[in-house]
Order: structure tokens, then C-alpha cells, then sequence
């Protein structure tokens, strides 16, 4: 065989008619400046979104990172054995006698023995010095000498909490101007504070008990932390993945693989989306009248929340597995149908498993969309409850009343001390993070397990 | 050719799709141990009538069928037949290749396990590579039986999806257009299977290749428009048809 040959450096001969293909005519530039002009369009929605984003983000950094640093008093402590413990036989009933009131003089003390080794001037009592503490410093004291009544007559080293204006003006937050109609704190006292500054003993640090305890009253936000609403949220994820799960998967398999297609499937069908889009406070007043007023389950507790929002994230797992159901080529189901297999082996041997991470997928995203939904939770009591004990056990976990995460930032933003509302802040930054998480779980599964035909 | 027994016999059927009338009065008998074709141009309804055969078309819930089709005499249609029970007798092969995302291995099993064919491990191994030695692929995958069956060639995934079907041991072979999405190599590997198949099972087969049911098969069938309109000895339909619209056909006139 040999290669057809050709002449070299050939040119058409032929010139271009109606136009040189080097000159747009006027039908191509108008069409090629509104695709530009589309384009610019499209940059221009991305771009205003992608600030906007940028905005919320740094606004919620910027408001929210304060809430994870709290200022700290580091004070010696004389658990002097007079005052605790009258009677010398470090009884422990004897010692729970004492109020927290009882406290206050051994705060004061050690404060004034502060005063003196660093040698700092102020016209301050001891009592006012005190002010300057938190509130909860005192109870603070007082569990640690009930939980271990050997250390009264030592002098004991303690991390205490400042008042939250404290906090605030060690955080820049308050200035002595804006301080002139507060009576909680005094100018006086803030120039202690920086002396006390000066000296190294009253600093900002990181503040674990934000993330993991309790919430504090109106009276002390520097004690607030979100922790305990979030055991409400995980029980509350608990009863929704339990629930929502298999009974979504359930349904979602009958409908796609079993169920005939005729008007009663369409209907259910039809609803199911619906469902999806009805407003989530519908479902709260749905999930009071059923399970509080109707089964007397108990109000506030996350049993209730959980089984509310299952019901609000079935119709998103249903049509997520749905979806990825349909997305299971038929030819698979024909292959185990032609060798001999039953529509249920067909079904879990081989669709199931193909649809697998996207529906797990669709569940994290569900659950994502539960974790941060407050308005059922307002009408069932988790909003407004002061979450300031953990639940002790598994079952109170579940039972006893509790706040949940949303439900606890829209309790801080309702509360009129402006530290309450950093720590609003603060709970929707963990909140984003928790989010952030679960979509980015779901979208590695579906990169990992994601196959294609 | 001398006559063999008749494996399976169709008499009067009807298909039909929701209100369209897809397969019309259609009787046909497949011998045993025979390759039969079902050619015709697309949407003549061969490949709705090869899925008849086993039932395949119950998957589809406006499809309707009437009539007798008789399965070593006994009517699959009948009310006390199990279709689960029909398919491992009657297995299929489909047009794409259709192998499971799981090993080559795993792939030949599932038959043999689902239906309790094997009672050990060692059966279930001598299943499977019996059946990867009757579709001609034992020597390219028995060293990666652990291998994805989805990583195989196309030819090769056809042939893994045949080795699928006769591992359940099936008496009737369908197979609906396993050659169209394979290279003139990989068909010709295919056809030759087919014609070793012949001497264990009855193969049904469904092409758009004149020459490829020429080629394999022994009994041919024409369809055209839902209508059965010759059906006899191979070499009789493509040499001397009796009907004017199969000749037609055959010389390229329609379809």
C-alpha cells in the first residue's frame, strides 16, 4: 500500500462570498455582545453573593471569636477552717450549711492580700473589690471545698471568672465612658483591674467551659456555655437518625422498587414533596398537639424535639433516596432479575448497596437541616429552657428537658447584657462548624463511593 | 436437518403496551439444543417478545400479555408459576453488558448462591470457573477473579455476563442484541460461544446482524410490525424467503 500523496502548500482558489470570514457582520456582533453581556450578568450574581458571603463570615468571626475567651483572676485562696467548718469536724453536712454567701469574706480576703503584695493603690473596699469577680465565683469555691472538705485550712490557687463588664473591657468592648450610667461596675474598679492587669494575675484566656458547660442565668453571662444544649442537639440527632432512617429508607424502597404507579401513589408522592416545602413551625405545632397534649410526652425534652424533627426531615430523605434510587441504571436490576434473583434480592443485593452514599448523603444533609432548626423547638418548650445542668444518664439524656443549640443562641440574642450577645455569636460559630462538617462528610462519601456506569 | 424436540412452543400472542398492540397473534416453536434468531427491523417487537419468554416484561407495569407460552409443556403464564423460578431456568443475556459493580468472582456466584446450587466453597469455585470456561474467558480472568467484573473490556464484560447466565445452569438461553455493543473481534468470540452453548442449551437470540443470524443460527424468525411473518430452516429464510416483506429485508429494501 502506499500513502495517497498530496500537492504541497496548496491554496483555495475560490475567494469568500458575501463577506470576508476576518469581518464580523452585524448579526454576529450583536449576538456575541449578548452572550458577553449574559456572562457579565452571571460574574456579577456570583460575585455579590461571594461578598455577601465574605461578609456574613467575617462579621460572624469577627462578633463570635470573643465568646471562646474569657478573663480569668488568678487569686490564693485561704479556705480558712473558722469560717468553714465552725465546728472543726469536717462534717460534710456542716459544711454544705455554709452558703455561697458564706464565701464572699475568703474571696475578699485573698483579694486584699493581692492588693498588698503588689502593691496596688485603690480607695476600693474589699467588697467592691470583690464586684469585680463573677458571681459564680463563690459557688465556684464552694463545690470544690463540698468535693473534697481535706483542702479547708490550705491555701488553695483558683482560676476565677470575671464579671462580664470586666470581661468586656478587657476585650475592648467596654470604656469608661460607656460605663457612666452602670451601676454594676464603677471607674474606680476599672482602674484596679488594670493594675491588677498590670501585675499579671487577671488575663484573657481560652475558655473550654464556653464549648462544653452549662448556661448561666441573666446575671452571669461570663459562666454561660453551650455546652449542654448541644448534648440536647446530639440526643435530639439521636431520635431523628433513628427514626427518620430506616423509616425513610423503608418507605422510599416501597415506593420506588414496589408500590404500582397509579393515582393513590401519585398523591403520596405529590405530598411528599409537599411536605418537604411546608413551613418547619407547622410541624412544631403538629409535634405539641400530638406528642405533648395528645401522648403527654414530656415538654422540653429532646425525645419530643427529635421526634418533631423527624418528622420534618422525613420528606428530605425520602426524596434524596429516592433520587439516588432512581440513579441505580435499570440494566443492574435486569441482570439480577435474568439470573434468577427475587425483586427484594435484586433490591438489597444490588440497588441498595449502589444507593448507598447517596443516601447517606441525603441523611447528613437532613440532619444538618435539623441541627439547625429552632422554630419547631419554640413550640415545644426547648426555646427559653435554661439548659444549667447536664442530664445525668442516657434515658434523662433524653427525657429531661433541655435546650438545643439553635434553641440556646436564640436564647442568648433575646437576653439584654451585651455579652449575651457575643456568645450568640460564639454559639453560631460552633454551630456553623458542626455543619460544615456533616456537608463535608457527605460530599467525601459521595466523592469515595460514588460509581460510575 | 432432522427435527428436534420442541423446547418451548408460543400460540397466539399478544402483547400490548398500555393501549398499543406491540406483539400480534405470534406462535412460534424453539428446538432444543437449537440456535433460533429473531431478526426484523427496530421497534418490530423481537426484543418484547424474547422478554416474554421469561417473564421479563413483568417488570414493566402496562405491559400485557395473552396467550400460550408453553415451557416443556407447562404454561409459564399460569397463576401457580413462580417468574423467580422461571428465570433460573430460562436465563438471559442483554444487549449492553451488564455486569455487576462487584468482583468477576462475585459476578458468576450470585446465581449459584441465590439458588443454593452450591453447598460448599469449593463447588461455588468449580461453578464458577466452569462457567468462565463455557464462555470462553476463563484464561483472560482467572487470574484476577478478585478484579472488578465493570474493569473488564466490553467483550469480556459480555462474555462475563454470559458465564452469569448459564452459571444457574438455565435449559433455555435468551439473549437480546449481546453483540451490538461490541467490536467485529469481540463478536466474533461471542458467536462462536454461541454456537458451543448450542450443544447444552436452547439459545434464543435477538440481532440486528442478517449476517450474524446467518451466521449462528440454525432457525429464523422475521418480525415486522409486531407481526411474526416468516419463520423456518436458517438457510430457507435468507436464500429463498417465502414472503415478499422478508425478502425485502433481506435485500435491503426496508428496515
Amino acid at each position: 500500500m502506499t500513502d495517497i500523496s498530496q500537492t504541497p502548500n496548496a491554496a483555495p482558489t475560490t475567494k469568500p462570498k458575501g463577506g470576508s470570514l476576518f469581518e464580523k457582520d452585524a448579526r454576529t456582533k450583536r449576538r456575541n455582545a449578548a452572550e458577553s453581556r449574559f456572562k457579565m450578568y452571571g460574574v456579577a450574581a456570583i460575585g455579590i453573593g461571594l461578598l455577601m458571603l465574605i461578609v456574613l463570615v467575617t462579621n460572624i468571626v469577627t462578633a463570635g471569636t470573643g465568646a471562646f475567651q474569657q478573663s480569668f483572676l488568678e487569686l490564693n485562696v485561704e479556705l480558712k477552717a473558722d469560717k468553714l467548718d465552725k465546728k472543726g469536724n469536717r462534717n460534710i453536712k456542716d459544711i454544705k450549711k455554709v452558703s455561697t454567701f458564706g464565701y464572699a469574706p475568703l474571696i475578699a480576703a485573698a483579694l486584699e492580700s493581692e492588693v498588698e503584695k503588689f502593691g496596688i493603690q485603690t480607695d476600693l473596699k474589699p467588697k467592691a473589690m470583690g464586684k469585680i469577680l463573677s458571681k459564680a465565683a463563690q459557688a465556684e469555691l464552694r463545690n470544690y471545698v463540698i468535693a473534697d472538705p481535706g483542702e479547708i485550712g490550705k491555701t488553695v490557687s483558683f482560676r476565677f471568672l470575671v464579671n462580664s463588664r470586666v470581661d468586656g473591657y478587657l476585650k475592648g468592648r467596654v470604656t469608661r465612658e460607656s460605663i457612666a450610667n452602670d451601676k454594676s461596675i464603677s471607674v474606680e474598679q476599672l482602674d484596679f483591674v488594670d493594675q491588677l492587669r498590670d501585675a499579671g494575675v487577671l488575663y484573657k484566656a481560652f475558655n473550654p467551659d464556653f464549648i462544653f458547660g452549662a448556661d448561666a442565668s441573666d446575671q452571669r453571662p461570663e459562666a454561660a456555655g453551650i455546652g449542654v444544649s448541644m448534648l440536647g442537639s446530639l440526643f435530639m440527632m439521636l431520635v431523628v437518625l433513628a427514626l427518620a432512617l430506616p423509616i425513610g429508607v423503608a418507605a422510599s424502597i416501597y415506593l420506588e422498587e414496589f408500590a404500582p404507579q397509579n393515582r393513590l401513589t401519585d398523591i403520596i408522592e405529590v405530598n411528599i414533596s409537599n411536605l418537604a416545602a411546608v413551613p418547619s413551625i407547622v410541624f412544631g405545632i403538629l409535634g405539641l398537639a400530638v406528642f405533648i397534649n395528645y401522648m403527654h410526652l414530656p415538654t422540653s425534652a429532646p425525645l419530643v424535639g427529635g421526634l418533631v424533627l423527624t418528622l420534618m426531615t422525613l420528606p428530605t430523605i425520602i426524596i434524596s433516596t429516592r433520587a439516588s434510587l432512581k440513579a441505580v441504571p435499570p440494566s443492574i436490576r435486569d441482570a439480577a432479575l435474568g439470573v434468577g434473583a427475587s425483586k427484594m434480592q435484586a433490591v438489597f443485593h444490588h440497588v441498595l448497596p449502589l444507593a448507598a452514599p447517596g443516601i447517606l448523603t441525603g441523611t447528613i444533609i437532613g440532619l444538618a437541616q435539623a441541627l439547625g432548626e429552632t422554630a419547631p423547638l419554640l413550640l415545644i418548650g426547648m426555646v427559653g429552657f435554661i439548659a444549667s445542668n447536664p442530664p445525668d444518664g442516657i434515658v434523662a439524656g433524653f427525657l429531661s428537658p433541655n435546650s438545643a443549640m439553635p434553641a440556646q443562641i436564640y436564647e442568648w440574642s433575646k437576653r439584654a447584657d451585651p455579652a449575651f450577645y457575643e456568645r450568640a455569636w460564639g454559639g453560631i460559630i460552633i454551630l456553623l462548624i458542626f455543619l460544615v462538617t456533616m456537608n463535608t462528610i457527605a460530599v467525601l462519601l459521595r466523592r469515595r463511593f460514588e460509581r460510575r456506569w | 436437518m432432522d427435527s428436534k424436540a420442541i423446547k418451548i412452543a408460543a400460540n397466539n400472542v399478544q402483547v400490548y403496551y398500555g393501549d398499543t398492540h406491540a406483539i400480534k397473534d405470534v406462535d412460534v416453536q424453539i428446538e432444543d439444543k437449537t440456535v433460533t434468531a429473531f431478526i426484523g427491523p427496530s421497534g418490530c417487537g423481537k426484543s418484547t417478545f424474547l422478554r416474554c419468554l421469561n417473564r421479563m416484561n413483568d417488570t414493566i407495569d402496562i405491559c400485557r400479555v395473552e396467550g400460550d407460552i408453553l415451557l416443556d409443556g407447562e404454561d409459564i403464564y399460569d397463576k401457580r408459576v413462580d417468574p423467580v423460578q422461571l428465570r433460573a431456568k430460562v436465563g438471559m443475556v442483554f444487549q449492553k453488558p451488564n455486569p455487576f459493580p462487584k468482583s468477576i468472582y462475585d459476578n458468576v456466584a450470585y446465581g449459584p448462591r441465590i439458588h443454593g446450587l452450591a453447598k460448599n466453597k469449593a463447588e461455588l469455585d468449580d461453578i464458577v470457573e466452569k462457567s468462565l470456561r463455557r464462555a470462553a474467558i476463563w484464561d483472560e480472568v482467572k487470574d484476577r477473579l478478585d478484579a472488578p467484573g465493570t474493569g473488564l473490556s466490553g467483550g469480556q464484560q459480555q462474555r462475563l455476563c454470559i458465564a452469569r447466565a448459564v452459571a444457574t445452569e438455565p435449559e433455555v438461553l435468551l439473549m437480546d442484541e449481546p453483540c451490538s455493543a461490541l467490536d467485529p473481534i469481540a463478536t466474533a468470540q461471542v458467536e462462536e460461544l454461541i454456537d458451543e452453548l448450542r450443544s447444552r442449551y436452547s439459545v434464543v437470540i435477538v440481532t440486528h446482524s442478517m449476517q450474524q443470524a446467518a451466521r449462528v443460527s440454525q432457525k429464523t424468525a422475521f418480525f415486522h410490525l409486531g407481526n411474526l411473518v416468516e419463520f423456518g430452516e436458517t438457510g430457507q429464510i435468507f436464500t429463498n424467503p417465502e414472503d415478499p416483506r422478508t425478502e425485502s429485508y433481506i435485500t435491503g429494501r426496508i428496515g
